[in-house]
């Protein structure tokens, strides 16, 4: 643990985050209200096996494949668990596609909800004050950051996730990328591309 | 993009205000995972809905004063919204939390460095 240290008794010290996790961790095991291998599985999944490259599979089909483009468009839910990727707080999921005269962007004002099941756990930025603020008031500003312009014309919309309703973005396939494959297109989709901040990458020839 | 860049510093900021990151590691230190995967599995098993968990971290987020421009406080949000729905939700109280971290303490205070620390060991 990165919190324990020394203390003038030679004895080991806790910081109080540590000490408020293990009392409820012990407390919650002790009465059965949570399993630790449960736990520790849960841990492993999100730190190891759930995250972006999940939803650049997603993307990478729709790319490919027009009739599960319109069936995505229109049942995001149902398309992502024949992936295999389904929510665990029984969320639904809307996708909305990037186009030449829309650009969508994905925010949580309230607190940080997350198509997890899709793109595992969200970064950083998308938690902190300022991008939860701005992301709505902004968003042109916030994009520029990102490093994303877009034309005058290009109508911005920006979408407020929900406990209930989490949004994933569709993003516009590269130009000169239709002699890839399915698995060279899912390596050109960002995370950032997926929440609205940034754009697919283009093709290296 | 398949795997994160090493050369990029986590967390870098770009642009004042706007704090940004690369595929950076999910959580920075063992406390976050486990009371991530706590409340994780708390919804799972019904205690509370995944509504009540967001409005209750979205309060307490919005109460603090000190916004927390880099998104790092997240995971301290996170544990006070798990302290109160378990103090609503299970027979454990609030009481109950600061008494059992009192005894962590002890615990550790009376257990060697590079030992593992059990509950008790201060009485052994």
């Amino acid at each position: 643990m990165p919190h324990d240290g020394h203390d003038e008794d030679e004895g080991s010290t806790l910081s109080e985050t540590v000490l408020r996790v293990k009392a409820l961790e012990s407390l919650l095991v002790e009465k059965n209200y949570v399993d630790p291998d449960t736990l520790d599985q849960l841990i492993d999944i999100y730190e190891h096996k759930v995250g972006p490259r999940n939803g650049a599979r997603v993307v990478a089909r729709a790319w490919c494949d027009d009739a599960f483009r319109q069936r995505l468009l229109e049942d995001a839910t149902t398309c992502i668990k024949e992936f295999g990727f389904e929510g665990r707080q029984g969320e639904h999921m809307l996708v909305k596609e990037n186009t030449d005269t829309i650009h969508n962007m994905v925010v949580c004002t309230l607190c940080s909800c997350y198509p997890w099941p899709v793109l595992g756990l969200p970064p950083v930025w998308y938690k902190a004050a300022p991008y939860r603020a701005r992301a709505v008031a902004e968003p042109r500003a916030v994009l520029a950051e990102f490093g994303v312009t877009l034309d005058d014309d290009t109508e911005v919309r920006v979408w407020d996730s929900t406990a209930e309703l989490r949004y994933l973005i569709l993003p516009m396939r590269p130009k000169n990328t239709e002699h890839l494959s399915e698995q060279q297109l899912a390596d050109l989709v960002t995370r950032d591309s997926m929440i609205g901040t940034g754009l697919a990458l283009e093709a290296t020839s | 993009m398949n795997q994160p860049d090493a050369s990029i510093p986590e967390n870098k900021i770009r642009f004042p205000g706007q704090p940004r990151d690369n595929d950076g590691p999910v959580f920075r230190e063992p406390w976050e995972a486990q009371a991530f995967a706590m409340a994780v599995s708390l919804n799972t098993s019904g205690l509370f809905t995944w509504t009540q968990w967001t409005e209750t971290i979205g309060a307490l987020i919005a109460a603090d004063e000190r916004a927390d421009t880099t998104g790092e406080r997240y995971y301290e949000y996170w544990l006070s919204a798990l302290e109160q729905l378990v103090a609503a939700n299970t027979q454990i109280s609030l009481d109950q939390l600061t008494t059992r971290k009192c005894a962590w303490d002890r615990a550790a205070r009376a257990t060697p460095h590079g030992e593992v620390i059990e509950l008790g060991r201060d009485k052994m």
